[in-house]
This record gives C-alpha cells, structure tokens and sequence, in this order.
C-alpha cells in the first residue's frame, strides 16, 4: 500500500476514519445532544462529497488493481453521499419520535455508505464481495434498530438470514468463476475467457449466480420478498435510505462486474435478464395495487422501479449502446432518489408512534390541510408514474428508448403497460390527499419539510434541463473503466 | 460572443421577473401592497435595463448571437437547448415588452388597488401581480428563443397567463360565470391556433432534424416548396389565434372582461402581437412560399376591414379598443405577409405605445366613472340603478372632469387614427405604402380600414369627452391620482415621438432591423400616399363630429347612426353575428358529439372495459401477494426456485 493508492481512494479512507472517530467520540456525548452526532456525521458526508467531486472524473487505479475510480464511480457516489445527507436529516427528528435515539445510527449509516463507495470502485470480486459484506452489515442491523419492537426484530432477522443466503451465492459465484478462469480481478477474467474459453459451464454458472446475488439487493422478482417485510418493519428512515443505496450499489456492481468482466455471457444472460425485468415490472406494479399500507405500497413501488432499472442492463452487451444505457441508468437513478427520499420524507412526516399513521386513510384531507406537503408528495407520485413534467418522466424516457434501441421494444412496450398500472395507485394517494375529507396531522420538522421541498423542487426543477443532467451522466459514463 | 460580456445577460430578463414573481408568492402577504407593487415593478423595470444595455452592446456588435442556458432534450443525434438568441428583432421585442410592460405595472399598482376593493376581494392584489410577471417571463421566453420549442414553451405560457388573467374576477361577470367563460373561450380558440403552431413544429422538425433557427433558416432554400406552404400556413393558424385574426379572433372581444391593465399589457400591446413576431422571425420561411405571403396579407387586410367595421357599433369604450386593437393587428400582419417586415414591426412598436395608452386612459376613465358611481349613490337613493361604467353611453362631458385622460386620450386616439407627426401616421403611412407598391387591392381595404379607424375614435372622442353628461356618475367623476396619470403622460409622450423610430430619409429602425431579417423590400415614401392616409383620416374623424358632435346624443337614446344606417348598423352592433354564426356550425354539433361521447361511449364502454382491468388486476393483485406470507424459510426457497429456473434455462436449453 503505497501514499498513491491512498489517496486515489482518499473520499472513502476519509468516511471510514471519520466515522470510527464518531463512534468513539459519541461515547461522550450525552443522550439528549445526540444532534451533534448527528450534525458531525452530516460534516463527515459533506466532507466526503466535497473530495469525491474535487477529484474528478480521471480514472484511476489503485492497490494493484483492487479498485478503480472513475467517472461512474464519482457519480453513483454523490447520488449515495447526498441521499446519506438526506436521510441524516430525517432521521433526525424521527429517531427521536420513535424514542430511539442513539449516537451508533449515525455511524452505522456512514460505514454503511462507505461499504456504498466500495462497492462502486470494486475492480475485483473478492472487493466486490467485501463492499457487500460492508455495506450489508450496518443495514441488518438499522432495520433492527427499534428494539423490543416486534416487526422490527423480525425485519432485522429476515433480512439478516436472506441476505446471508444471497451472499452465499455470490461467494459460490465467485469461486466457479475462479475455478473456470483463476482470475478475480475484472480485466483478468475478461482476458482469461478471451485467451481460452476453459470451462464455459462453470463460468456461466458463476456468472448466473452473481446476478441472483445482486438482484436480492437490487429486489428483483422473484429474489425481492425480503424487502415488502423489511421496508416495513424497518425504521422509516432507514428504509428511505436503504430503498435508494442498497439498490443503487447493487446495480453499480451489477454493471460494473458484467460489462467489464463477462461481454461474452451477454448472449445466454439476454433472455434471462428479458425475463427479469420483465417479471418484475409487473409483479412489482401489480401487487402494489393491493397495498393499503403505504410503506409496504412504496416497497413494491420500489420493486417495479428495480424492473425498469433491469431494463437498463438487458442490452449490457451491445457495445454501440452501451454507453447510452448505463447514462440512462445514471439518470433514472438521480431521479429515483430524489423521488424516493422526498416521498419517504412526507410519510415520516405523517407517520406516528407504534407503526400508526401509515394507512392510505391516513392520507385524506392531507393536501389541505398542509397545501405545501401535500403538492410536494404529488410530485413525487408523478414522478413515480413517469408523468411530466418530472424527472422521473424523462428517466423512464431515456431508459425506455435505450431498450428500443438495443431491440428490446417488447420489454419498453411491457414497461410503459406497467406504468399505466401503476398510475392507478400512486394516484389513489393524490385523490386521497386532495379529495377526501380529514383531519390528518402532520409533524412539520424543518428538516423533514426541506427535505421533501428541496427534492421537489430538484424533481420539476430538473426536469427542465434533463439534456443537462444526462450530459453530466454521458460524461461519467465515458470515464468508465 | 469575445468581448461582448453584456449579452450574457440576456437570461436576465427572464430570471428577474422569476425572482419578482417567486418574492411575491413567498413574502408577498407580509409585504402589504406597497411592498407587491414594488417588487413586480422592479422585477420587469431591472428586465428593461437588461434590455437597455443588450441593445446597447449590439449596436456595437450587430450580428446574431446565441447565449446557451442550459441542455434540455438530449435524445441521440437531437440537442436542444434552453438558448437565448440576441439580436436586433429580439431585442427590440423584449424592449418593447420590458418598456410598455414596467409602465403597465406602475399603472397596476394604482388601478389595482382600486379594482380589487371595488370587487370587493383586497387580497387578489398579490395573485395580481403575480400573475403580471409570470406573464411577463413568459413573454420573454416567447420573442428570446433561439429555437422552435422554446418559443412554443413561451407562446403557451403567455397564453396561460392570458387566460389566468382574463378570468382574475372568475366568479363575476353575467350569471356569476361570465368572466370564466370569456377566459375559457379565449383559451380554447388559442388552443386551436396553438395546434396549428404545434403541427408547423412537427413538420420542421421532421423535415430539417432540427429546431434551431439558424439551422432551419440555412437549408430553408432548399426544402419542397409544398413542405414550405404547409409549414407557413400551420404557422399562420397559430397567428391567427394568438394574434386574433380571421377566423380565430372572436376572442379578444371577450377577453376585455380582464382587469384594464391586462387588456392594455397583454391585449393590446404585447401578447398578441406574438403572432407578428413570429412571421418576422419566420422571414426565411415565409419568402420561399409567396403563396402563403399572400395568404397571410389577405387574412390581415380583411381582418383589419372585418374589425373596423364592428368597431363602429360598440358601445363599451373597451370593446371599440379591442376590436380596433384586432383591426390594426390585421394592418401589423397584413404588412408581414407582404414582406414588409420594418413596417410590421414598426407598427406593432407605435401600436404598443398608443394602444396601451388608449387602455389604460379607458381604465383611467373607468376609475372615474366608478367613483363617480360611488358618489352619486352616497347622496341619492342607494342602488337606484346599476350602472355601467364602461358603457359609453352612460358618459359624456368627461373632459371637463378629468383634463389629463383626456389629453392623453386625445394624443391616443389621433394616434391612433393616423394625424401627422403622431406615430400611428408614420407606422400606418409604411404599411399603406408598402400594400400600394405591392399589392393594390390590399391597399385599397387598408385605407378603407383607416378611414373607418378614424371615425370610430372620433365616435368615441365624442361620446366620452364632449357633450353633456348623459349619467349622475358622469356628472361626478373625478381625475385620478398621480400613479395612474404619470405613465399615462409618459406614454402618450411616446405616442407623440414613436414616429421618430422610423423616419422617412432616416430608416433608423430599417437599419437596425435588417441585420436580423431575411430580406428586407426597400419601401419608398411615396407623398400621395401619405397625404391620402392623412386625408382620409381627416375625413373620418370630420365625419364622426357631423354626426356625434352636432346634436347632443340622450341617455340612452339609439346612435345618431343608426338613423342613417338602419339594418346595417344593426348589423355591425351585434358584430356580423359571426359568433352566433361559430355557435350553430361548430359549437353546437361539437357538444353534441361530445354528449354522445360522455354518455354511451364513456360511461357505458371504455368505464366498463376501465373498471373490467381495475378488478381483474386487483384480485390477481390479491393471488399473488399469498406468496408473500412472511415465513422465511418459503422466501429461501422462493430465491432456490427461481436459482433453479435460471440454471435450468441456461444449461438445458
């Protein structure tokens, strides 16, 4: 380990230092002013997000071709730093509403982003595994966060289990893909297959099982049952956080993995990943219909959401579109952030102790009473539907077109039937809030309100120069290693 | 763009009344309506010296440049972007715009604080003004564009503000719904001008690939010529609509139903001479297919005839102005149709200045006749009678009362109608000229157009200012303060000077203007010409004195015209009853339709096939959430099946 290798990963070494400091330092900070962990936590994040972006984009690599970081690594990084911030200042309050608060949230969360981090500049699938573990571990525990709490327990240890499972099969991945090639490193495997194609069925196999391990992150049908029991039982905070990074970094290492790494499996994985996304689409969006709990109907929202993202990676293997689909991948992933923390802010707002509050009833006469909360969560439902002038319109935009020009326009067609669907029950929550009596009450925490302010501003806002953004997400993609 | 820093202003004018508009609706309700006005007035002030120091830097550095905002469709080879494009058609719009527009909402600031008590709802006052910058944003968005799609973005926002406005008092008006059905009329004709637009957007996009101006205008020479005549004529519907022009200008009639101030801003001086630009900005398009350079010529003389003629027979002192507005929009159009491009925009500058003023004096003169109203009541039996304030027939003698509206009533309307050296006369005399070289037919109806002009602002001069006072409110209106005169005087100063843009001999707008138009026709000043418009104008406000200035006019009592017209005037006063004409024709079998579509079709097939999906998916909805039973033990074996399938596939197939 060289000075060099350091600080081409200086954000990451950076986080990792900061939050073991804070975990230290939070011993000495008493109960009731827990709010300077968390304010110090949210300086480590700016810290973090300040270097990751005055590195820029030159990709680099590091401790022998362990990790690389590039363009994409920098982007998806920022989209995990900033939701970090955003769920810092959810939590905020809420942890203390919930009779939760304690200092070690913080610092999980942070090991949790830096497991994020790793993930993202993984060059080696012993790495690839270690950000798993890393990024795995804090979360099994946040979703058991609320002790003595039944639901939570059980989500924490359901999770726990699942996951362990789905580690399991990547771990046997990796290793068939050793046996087939004995290389972990991505280049290395790639020239290895290249050179003599040695045992192309336990490649394949490895292969086929590092996509089911990563697809239980990213909750793709039918490796997603873990997540309507976990979104719920978890504290909100927690889920928002989680239903944005755990599936971001699965499908960065997803993509990164199988692009560098495995060109040649595109041929027999195509249908197999047709069939993913094309499952999960609609099992995501139908079964949402029947939700009435709105964190388990923002869990299967979020199922649907990994369907269109799969739709991305369908055509991973063509290299003319290449870079056009991982960009819109990029894109759709700043728009399903925003979407997702914003909304998630507005049921924290809403939500009460002991799990009530969350029942769509809950919602009627929401729009009325407090104008401002209510607009922005019907922004944030457009957003999910797809509909202008929202971001999440022009990310189903981009992600649909690059399936029509890899030639999947069966999957783009079955994605927009999806969509249909799925504006009957995020709109069900609009008509709820604006057309239905009631008195609902609403905490009104200044941090909760920015929050879902801001991310509904950034969703129209953006919408409006969505060429600039994707630019931005070209850009990051040209970088990749 | 090197060494010209100051037009990377232009996104400025937009950001400005963004901020203005964005204050108000945050702050607005602690500021008080001192602080409302302030803030809007400053916003479009602060966008005008943008557009002071933008026509500064061009005349230094005259060619086109395009100030890149920021990406906004990227989709493969296809980039758009939210670009500004500054040059001296641009400018002069946003000057026009920026300028008239400030003096606007000065005269707002005073107008509305008296309409919204007199309507009896004080905290519109913010919405108001609200309302004003966005429109003004809008606007700025529409003539700043550097492509197709950014000024469509511009011509719907000003006309949803059109129809925000129009509608301010929605829940007035005849049977409580009046106003709401002007501001639904007027949306819905646009609507159908805006298809038009949107159509011509289509084919340019599809035959040039692109949207940009310079792009489309560059290989213009070379497209079919019958893909040019039809993208030309789509366009000239979308003028149509927004320009009020034959057959779509039934609206602006009604969209007087607006507060005074939005029919002098957006009515009168900016929005709807939007059409106008967009022929000019289309120059290059329009020169490859004379057929529809002709088209728009004819559309413009006959609608300049059409309005004029209806002008004649009203008596609300805002419709007069609103159907002479869509007469001389007809002139404004009728000009770019000929090529005449200068004269055009010429006209629309002149036009912005006397037209606004002609409003806001009516407001002004309104004001008056509702607190002489209030006055009246207060000493005789309360609520006698309602009275109209805007009916002219209810004023008369006014000059006496209220001496500076009607000076600058006066400046206005001989403006207006053409008399030397006031604006209109050298704007008009342009026109009139440009029609005799080129087209002696259209000469013909413009001048006949002009005569009338004249004569029914003489009429009105005579109905409003001289004479007895035909009401009690009449007898007691009284001048307004100095907020609502002093943009009065200062634009009917410009009225006076507007002339002075264009000069014969100088051309300093031609000079200016031919730097960002395709091609611009010399037009002579021809002397006859000249004299004969101003003859006829004489002879038109000559004859409006023989008839209104004679014999005092009763309250009440028929227009001395009538008496010599008989069933023509008739005719005129209920506008050629071509909107009971639309109402039978289109109107009437529309909502027919429209009923058969509600009822049996909708209701009965698409809700029962709608309805049919919703409860299928919902019980399959309710099927498959069973697998989700909570048990972990199934969801492992949930994940080993679908392992299983995977391998299956993969190594068996």
């Amino acid at each position: 380990m060289t000075l060099t290798d350091l600080m081409t990963i200086l954000p990451l070494a950076v986080l990792v230092a900061w939050t073991t400091a804070l975990l230290l330092v939070d011993l000495w900070i008493p109960k009731d002013r827990k709010g300077i962990t968390a304010l110090l936590a949210a300086f480590g994040l700016a810290l973090t997000l300040g270097l990751s972006l005055a590195r820029g984009q030159q990709p680099r690599q590091a401790f022998g071709g362990m990790v690389v970081v590039d363009g994409f690594a920098v982007f998806l990084d920022v989209i995990f730093l900033a939701s970090g911030l955003a769920s810092i200042a959810l939590a905020h309050d809420y942890l203390k509403r919930m009779n939760i608060v304690r200092g070690e949230y913080y610092s999980l969360l942070l090991y949790a982003i830096s497991g994020m981090m790793l993930m993202t500049y993984a060059y080696d699938l012993i790495i690839v595994f270690l950000a798993l573990e890393l990024l795995s571990i804090p979360l099994y525990i946040l979703s058991g966060f609320v002790r003595l709490n039944l639901r939570s327990e059980e989500a924490a240890l359901k999770y726990f289990l699942l996951g362990t499972f789905s580690s399991g099969l990547v771990l046997y991945g990796i290793a068939l893909i050793f046996a087939a090639t004995a290389r972990t490193d991505l280049p290395g495997i790639l020239a290895a297959v290249e050179l003599a194609p040695a045992n192309l069925t336990m490649f394949l196999v490895g292969g086929a099982l590092l996509l089911v391990g990563f697809s239980f992150k990213g909750a793709i049908v039918p490796f997603h049952e873990w997540a309507p029991d976990v979104y719920q039982g978890a504290p909100s905070s927690v889920t928002a956080f989680m239903s944005v990074g755990a599936k971001a970094a699965g499908f960065a290492a997803l993509m990164r993995v199988f692009v560098v790494a495995f060109p040649s499996l595109s041929t027999d994985l195509t249908p197999v990943l047709w069939g993913l996304a094309a499952v999960t689409m609609v099992f995501g969006n139908i079964v949402a219909l029947a939700q009435t709990n709105l964190k388990r109907l923002l869990a299967y929202s979020s199922i649907a959401q990994s369907g269109y993202l799969m739709m991305a990676f369908v055509p991973y293997g063509q290299g003319i579109v290449l870079s056009d689909t991982i960009a819109a991948m990029l894109f759709f992933l700043v728009g399903y952030a925003l979407t997702t923390l914003g909304a998630w802010a507005v049921v924290i707002a809403v939500e009460k102790a002991e799990g009530r509050g969350l029942e769509l009833q809950d919602y009627a006469g929401l729009g009325r009473k407090y104008p401002l909360l209510g607009a922005a969560m019907t922004v944030f439902m457009l957003s999910f539907i797809g509909a202008p002038p929202t971001l999440g319109f022009w990310g189903k935009f981009y992600l649909f077109r690059t399936a029509v020009e890899g030639g999947f326009t069966s999957l783009a067609l079955l994605g927009l039937v999806a969509s249909i669907f799925s504006a009957y029950y995020y709109l069900r929550v609009v008509v709820m809030m604006f057309m239905r009596p009631g008195e609902p009450e609403a905490r009104r925490d200044p941090w909760l309100v920015l929050t879902a302010g801001v991310s509904a501003l950034a969703v129209v806002g953006f919408s409006l120069v969505p060429g600039s953004l994707l630019n931005l997400a070209l850009q990051a993609v040209l970088k990749l290693l | 763009m090197d060494g010209y820093p100051l037009f990377s202003l232009v996104p400025w004018t937009v950001f400005l009344p963004v901020i203005g508009l964005l204050l108000n609706l945050l702050v607005g309700k602690r500021l008080g309506e001192k602080g409302i006005g302030l803030i809007a007035s400053l916003a479009s002030g602060l966008a005008f010296v943008v557009s002071v120091l933008l026509a500064i830097a061009l005349k230094g550095h005259p060619e086109a440049v395009t100030i890149p905002l920021a990406e906004w469709i990227t989709v493969g080879e296809f980039n758009l972007s939210w670009a500004f494009r500054v040059d001296t058609l641009s400018v002069t719009m946003m000057l026009i715009v920026t300028g008239v527009g400030t003096l606007i909402h000065l005269y707002a600031t005073g107008y509305m604080h008296n309409d919204v008590r007199h309507n009896g709802d004080p905290e519109r006052y913010r919405r108001f003004f609200v309302f004003f910058n966005l429109f003004i944003v809008a606007m700025l968005i529409l003539v700043s564009a550097d492509n197709y799609l950014m000024l469509f973005v511009g011509w719907e926002g000003v006309g949803l503000c059109s129809y925000l406005l129009i509608g301010f008092w929605f829940e007035k008006g005849a049977d409580g719904i009046g106003n709401a059905r002007a501001a639904k009329k007027a949306f819905i004709v646009n609507r159908i001008g805006d298809f038009g637009l949107l159509i011509a957007i289509f084919l340019l996009f599809w035959n040039f690939g692109t949207l940009e101006f310079d792009g489309i205008f560059a290989k213009a020479a070379q497209a079919a010529p019958a893909l040019l005549l039809a993208i030309t004529l789509f366009m000239l519907l979308g003028v149509t609509g927004k320009s009020a022009q034959l057959p779509l200008y039934v609206w602006l009639p009604d969209a007087m139903a607006g507060p005074t101030p939005v029919s002098a801003l957006i009515h009168a001086a900016t929005m709807v001479t939007a059409g106008v630009y967009l022929v000019a900005r289309s120059s290059p398009l329009y020169i490859q297919a004379p057929a529809a350079q002709m088209t728009v010529a004819w559309v413009g003389a006959l609608t300049a005839l059409l309005a004029a003629t209806i002008a004649i027979g009203q008596y609300d002192i805002k419709k007069v102005l609103a159907y002479s507005t869509i007469s001389q929009l007809g002139f404004m159009v009728a000009a770019v149709g000929m090529g005449a491009f200068v004269a055009g925009m010429f006209h629309l500058a002149t036009h912005a200045f006397f037209k606004a003023l002609l409003f806001l004096a009516a407001g002004s003169v309104i004001l008056g006749m509702e607190h002489g109203e209030e006055h009246a009541a207060q000493g005789h039996s309360p609520g006698s009678h309602e009275l109209d304030p805007q009916d002219m027939r209810n004023m008369g003698g006014l000059q006496g009362r209220m001496r500076t509206t009607f000076w600058v009533y006066l400046v206005g309307a001989l403006a207006l109608a053409g008399i030397a050296p006031l604006a209109g006369f050298f704007s008009k005399d342009e026109i009139l000229a440009a029609a005799f070289q080129q087209t002696p037919a259209i000469f013909v109806l413009l001048i006949i157009s002009a005569f009338f002009t004249a004569f029914y602002m003489g009429r009105q001069l005579f109905l409003v200012f001289f004479g007895k006072a035909r009401s009690a409110a009449a007898e007691h209106a009284r001048e307004n303060p100095a907020i609502i005169t002093v943009p009065l005087i200062i634009l009917a100063v410009l009225s006076v000077l507007g002339g002075a843009l264009n000069l014969p001999g100088v051309y300093t707008l031609e000079h200016w203007l031919e730097k960002s138009l395709a091609h611009v026709p010399k037009v002579e000043f021809t002397a006859w010409v000249a004299l004969l418009s101003l003859a006829v104008a004489l002879a038109g406000l000559f004859l409006a004195w023989l008839v209104y200035s004679q014999r005092r006019m009763p309250f009440k009592d028929t227009d001395p015209l009538a008496r010599y017209l008989g069933g023509l005037f008739t005719a005129v006063y209920n506008k050629w009853w071509v909107d009971e004409l639309y109402q039978a024709v289109i109107v009437r079998p529309y909502r027919r339709l429209a009923e058969f579509l509600a009822q049996p079709v909708d209701v009965g097939l698409i809700d029962g096939i709608a309805n049919g999906l919703g409860s299928v998916s919902r019980s399959i909805a309710e099927q498959l959430r069973r697998f989700e039973n909570g048990y972990v033990r199934s969801y492992a074996l949930t994940i080993l099946v679908g392992v299983a399938v995977i391998m299956a596939f993969l190594l068996f197939r």
